[in-house]
């Protein structure tokens, strides 16, 4: 029997699933085809969601009605907001997940998705007729049609985890790798880079001594991800913090020549925001110890995720280390850790809605384009399935810009300049920092959603009635006002010049701030806390966004200009035959992409500009 | 369609124009090695001289020149560049250009492609650019010890250690915004963030006063003559000048503008300036005009030279200290005041010229002294450098405020400074982040 669908999605991790919901969700008829239906949801690495950086990206996927932010919210076990002292654009919200809860909330809401089917198999090779993808072979000889094919396969092309001297071809420990699939992509003369990524042992907790260690709680009350989760009601646990000892140091140092990383066994290029506990000690000797965090696994489950010690070490020697650490003595090492390196496909062979330039019908997302993470797994998950449902209904494509988004940010990123390690999302990363804030998510992204009829009722009804609530605080906030007078004699000083300052002004002065105003003004009161935390973000970033405003105005005025597809690169004289090289590969569709790559310098936009005005010449001649 | 933009092979005289020993001819661009087969019949192994007869399409000898050949990426414009040094005829250089124009694929070179060019291929950034341009125009010898400064890439290298040291105080602060839950990442990263703020800048504000000094070589340094009327001004200008810029007469207040004259001292780039005689407020509009235009001259001069008479006594000093008094009419007999640290000088017989000429030259040293190291030389640098003085001072100013308010200041900083080399690059930040810390619990 042959099984026919618009869009097909293979792999079930975070990138798969958002893609697969957000291909029905449009309307595709849509198949997600994963090993195991109960690895569905499974978090491989450790037990949390979001962060800073990556807690943007679950609001944005949230805003536009994806499942991870519903789900981590259904899943959390311990929230904290990151940052909080710091400003409202780069506060990250971050949540340890119940690894088992988070699976089945994610695989209830697969459930739930009309137009979803889940299929069980193996894929061993995409069917291609005439350079475009038309479906896939299982191993078991099926054969199953669509008219897109989304790949979210995560480490599972060629994986080959390390442990010591010990070596094992898997995808994830105890699954087995994609071996056919990777050939297929390296036949169609993809670019593939091997990187390598590392997890560490998981501990018994039964077995740890929690009463030497330091607790970190979370936040109370816990704030959810999704704006359409009212409230977190899984029962909260805490965090518990230990730390490397000279001990651990001098174990590692004594063994590092066992590491596969140091051995030269590993060639493949690791994170440097997430080393190995033996690169960390072997980069940064002056540091006498590190703290290691120990977050359960779940509410129900013992298993503790040390986070800070991925190793490839050993296991005898990953056994000694992590005894040697306070509070972890006598326990008990559940599984070690370990390094696994993976193929991925080239970033730059795909266009910004994340199709392969060279396959049309083929879309990837997640760690297949050099990404770590969850959440940059998930973004790209939801670009790869709602262009690949837009693809299979004959729709055009859709992107998302630098100023809309971290998820913009992220493919901008990928696409343009490739990657060197596993890329991950960091706030510093956007350059409009201050626009794309968690808190706007919605505001930026959602009516985008609604217009790609990607959005369900619920939200779209509560997203209307955030806008009524923000646009009537945000009148209040401007329309009250008092002179400077009027301001002295309730003992808020400013400049005696006559001038009536706003409320929204007044919010902005350090020294007065929201409480003060709203003792004013109590109308102020009234409104939720999302209401005032917009108005003191406005007031705070008031100065800078006008430049902010102007620079993305600028983004996208380059980006307005597009390059003909066409365009002979290797005949435009003035540019180096480097940037020659660099553009003919990427074939920028607009000038703004052509800026962002590597090495383009002032005069080659200018020649690229001139070249373009000199097409329109021609047109109108 | 996009029409195909022809690579075309540029050449231009490389060397001045007229007769001369030598002339060269610099051909660049993809098809530069064919010219010299077609030309001689091969390409001589790249940056080698060789003696080659030149030939043109018919056979017949155009010259016989030493020829080179610079392969690409190596050679002044980043392209493939042909060198034919040939005799210094306007014949020769005619007929050579002849046989290359009617090459397809081969044209004259507009005004200032090789350069542009060699900015194209990053041979070159903009700060290297202007230098050379001023290098071409350089007239005297400070002028073109800075400008070589410039092209040289040393002004490029300061500016660059500038938007490095931008980019590596804002990275500490990104450590402590994107890596704030991570150990002690935080507290480090901003302890170490201000004091590298505050030392760039002193660097910037120090640069902005060698600048000035800059400024007196780059359009001249103006030298100031003011006196009261009659005191021989207009014959002081036109003696040191050497010629008859200002108009010379007995009449008190024959200069109502101020006259200009160019020279070279030393080196050195003079603007010299005669002003209008200064006295009280004679009630004629234009005379008091020109008086009041005398005082800002004087004002702003780089140099103020006082003159005085023996014969006129002043009605009003000087608009400010003067660097030079100079007494002029030493020739008179009838030497009433005489003034023990004026230069005495007369401009009708000479006499104390050769004196007032060495103590001008040693005060234009004094003043342009260290001038040549001076890195901030263009409008468009100061004003940069200005704005990034501002903005580092703005976040300075407020050490309290959100953190990513002071990151988004020097992201503007690290803009400014690169707008003036002209690279475009995205800072790496998180190279720098990691490179400083351990990251990653």
């Amino acid at each position: 029997m042959i099984d026919q669908f618009d869009v097909i999605v293979v792999g079930g991790g975070h990138a798969g699933c958002e893609a697969a919901a957000a291909s029905a969700r449009v309307g595709a008829k849509t198949a997600l085809v994963t090993h195991k239906h109960s690895t569905i949801g499974e978090m491989s690495c450790n037990p949390a969601i979001g962060g800073l950086g990556k807690g943007h990206l679950v609001c944005e996927i949230d805003a536009l009605d994806g499942v991870m932010g519903k789900v981590a919210d259904a899943a959390g076990i311990q929230f904290r907001l990151l940052n909080r002292s710091k400003g409202p654009a780069v506060r990250g919200p971050r949540a340890q997940a119940d690894r088992k809860l988070y699976r089945l909330a994610m695989q209830a809401a697969l459930a739930e998705q009309t137009n979803l089917s889940i299929v069980e198999g193996a894929v061993i090779a995409l069917i291609i007729e005439n350079g475009i993808v038309c479906g896939l072979k299982a191993t078991d000889g099926r054969e199953l049609n669509a008219k897109a094919v989304v790949l979210t396969t995560g480490t599972f092309l060629n994986g080959l985890i390390h442990i010591g001297e010990k070596k094992i071809p898997a995808g994830r420990v105890g699954e087995a790798p994609a071996l056919g699939l990777s050939e297929q992509l390296l036949g169609l003369e993809l670019n593939l880079g091997r990187l390598k990524t590392g997890t560490p042992a998981r501990l018994d907790g039964k077995t740890i001594n929690w009463s030497v260690l330091d607790e970190q709680k979370g936040d109370d009350p816990p704030v959810p991800f999704s704006f359409l989760t009212e409230k977190i009601s899984t029962p909260q646990i805490s965090c518990f913090v230990t730390q490397t000892t000279e001990r651990t140091h001098q174990i590692i140092a004594d063994n590092i020549s066992r590491s596969p990383l140091y051995s030269g066994q590993i060639s493949g290029v690791g994170p440097r925001y997430c080393p190995s506990i033996e690169d960390k000690i072997h980069r940064f000797k002056d540091k006498s110890a590190h703290q290691i965090f120990l977050e359960p696994e779940g509410l129900d489950d013992d298993t503790v995720y040390p986070n800070g010690i991925s190793t490839s070490l050993p296991e005898d020697v990953q056994a000694d280390f992590i005894h040697s650490m306070p509070g972890l003595e006598r326990v008990r090492i559940i599984r070690p850790g370990y390094a696994i390196e993976y193929d991925y496909v080239d970033p730059r062979e795909l266009t910004h809605d994340l199709q392969v330039k060279k396959l049309p019908g083929l879309y990837l997302a997640g760690q297949i384009n050099g990404t770590t993470g969850y959440e940059e797994a998930a973004a790209q998950g939801l670009i790869a399935g709602l262009n690949a449902a837009r693809a299979a209904g004959g729709m055009t494509a859709v992107t998302f810009d630098r100023a809309e988004g971290y998820l913009g940010v992220m493919v901008d990123d990928l696409v343009l300049r490739g990657v060197s390690e596993p890329y991950r999302m960091f706030t510093s990363r956007a350059e409009y920092r201050l626009a794309l804030r968690a808190d706007n998510a919605d505001q930026r992204l959602t009516p985008k959603g609604i217009e790609l009829k990607l959005i369900g009722s619920q939200r779209q009804n509560a997203f209307s009635a955030k806008l009524d609530v923000l646009e009537r605080a945000r009148k209040v906030s401007r329309e009250s006002m008092l002179t400077s007078a009027a301001l002295a004699k309730l003992g808020i000083q400013v400049n005696q010049d006559g001038r009536s300052r706003t409320a929204m002004e007044l919010i902005a002065m350090p020294e007065v701030g929201f409480d003060r105003v709203a003792e004013i003004w109590p109308a102020l009161k009234t409104f939720p806390a999302f209401a005032r935390e917009a108005l003191e973000a406005d007031s705070l970033y008031a100065g800078y966004m006008d430049r902010q405003t102007s620079e993305i105005a600028l983004l996208r005025k380059d980006e307005a200009l597009a390059l003909p597809t066409d365009l002979d690169y290797a005949a435009l004289p003035s540019l180096s035959m480097e940037l020659r090289q660099k553009l003919a590969r990427s074939k920028p569709a607009t000038l703004g992409q052509a800026s962002r790559i590597e090495g383009m310098t002032p005069a080659g936009l200018a020649c690229l500009l001139g070249t373009i005005k000199k097409g329109w010449a021609a047109k109108v001649a | 369609m996009i029409p195909q933009v022809r690579p075309d092979t540029i050449f231009a005289l490389s060397s001045g124009h007229g007769r001369a020993g030598i002339a060269v001819v610099r051909l660049s661009g993809p098809l530069a090695g064919q010219a010299l087969i077609d030309l001689t019949g091969s390409i001589p192994p790249a940056r080698h001289a060789a003696l080659r007869m030149l030939r043109g399409a018919d056979g017949s000898v155009i010259d016989e020149a030493m020829v080179l050949f610079f392969a690409e990426p190596n050679s002044v414009t980043g392209e493939d560049v042909a060198e034919l040094h040939v005799h210094g005829s306007t014949a020769v250089v005619e007929r050579l250009f002849g046989e290359l124009g009617i090459k397809p694929g081969f044209r004259f070179a507009e005004a200032g492609e090789f350069t542009h060019r060699a900015f194209a291929n990053r041979k070159l950034d903009l700060v290297e650019v202007e230098g050379l341009v001023d290098l071409l125009s350089a007239t005297g010898e400070a002028q073109r010890k800075l400008a070589m400064r410039q092209f040289l890439g040393e002004a490029s290298e300061v500016y660059n250690a500038w938007r490095l040291a931008v980019i590596s105080a804002l990275s500490l602060f990104e450590a402590s915004i994107d890596f704030s839950d991570e150990d002690d990442v935080a507290v480090k990263a901003q302890n170490a963030a201000w004091p590298r703020i505050r030392n760039l800048v002193s660097e910037l504000e120090a640069a902005l006063v060698q600048s000035e000094k800059f400024g007196a070589i780059r359009s001249g340094l103006r030298v100031v003559i003011a006196g009261a009327p009659n005191v021989g001004k207009s014959s002081l200008l036109n003696i040191l000048a050497g010629r008859e810029a200002a108009i010379v007469s007995p009449v008190a207040g024959t200069t109502r503008d101020v006259v200009e004259s160019h020279l070279q001292m030393a080196g050195l780039p003079i603007v010299l300036a005669d002003t209008a005689g200064l006295r009280d407020a004679s009630g004629d509009a234009i005379e008091d005009e020109g008086m009041a235009r005398a005082k800002a001259a004087a004002g702003s001069a780089d140099i103020l030279i006082w003159v005085v008479a023996p014969d006129v006594s002043s009605q009003v000093g000087p608009p400010r200290a003067p660097d030079l008094i100079v007494e002029n009419k030493a020739d008179l007999e009838l030497i009433r005041n005489r003034n023990e640290s004026a230069i005495a000088v007369s401009t009708r017989t000479g006499v104390g010229i050769d004196d007032l000429y060495r103590a001008l030259q040693k005060l234009a040293e004094q003043k342009t002294s260290g001038a040549e190291q001076a890195v901030v030389v263009r409008q468009r640098h100061i004003l940069a450098v200005r704005k990034s003085i501002r903005l580092l001072n703005n976040c300075l100013a407020q050490p309290q405020r959100a953190m990513e308010l002071t990151t988004e200041d020097l992201r503007q900083t690290a803009r400014v400074l690169s707008s003036i080399t002209g690279h475009v690059d995205v800072e790496d930040l998180l190279g720098n982040i990691f490179s400083e810390f351990c990251i990653g619990k």
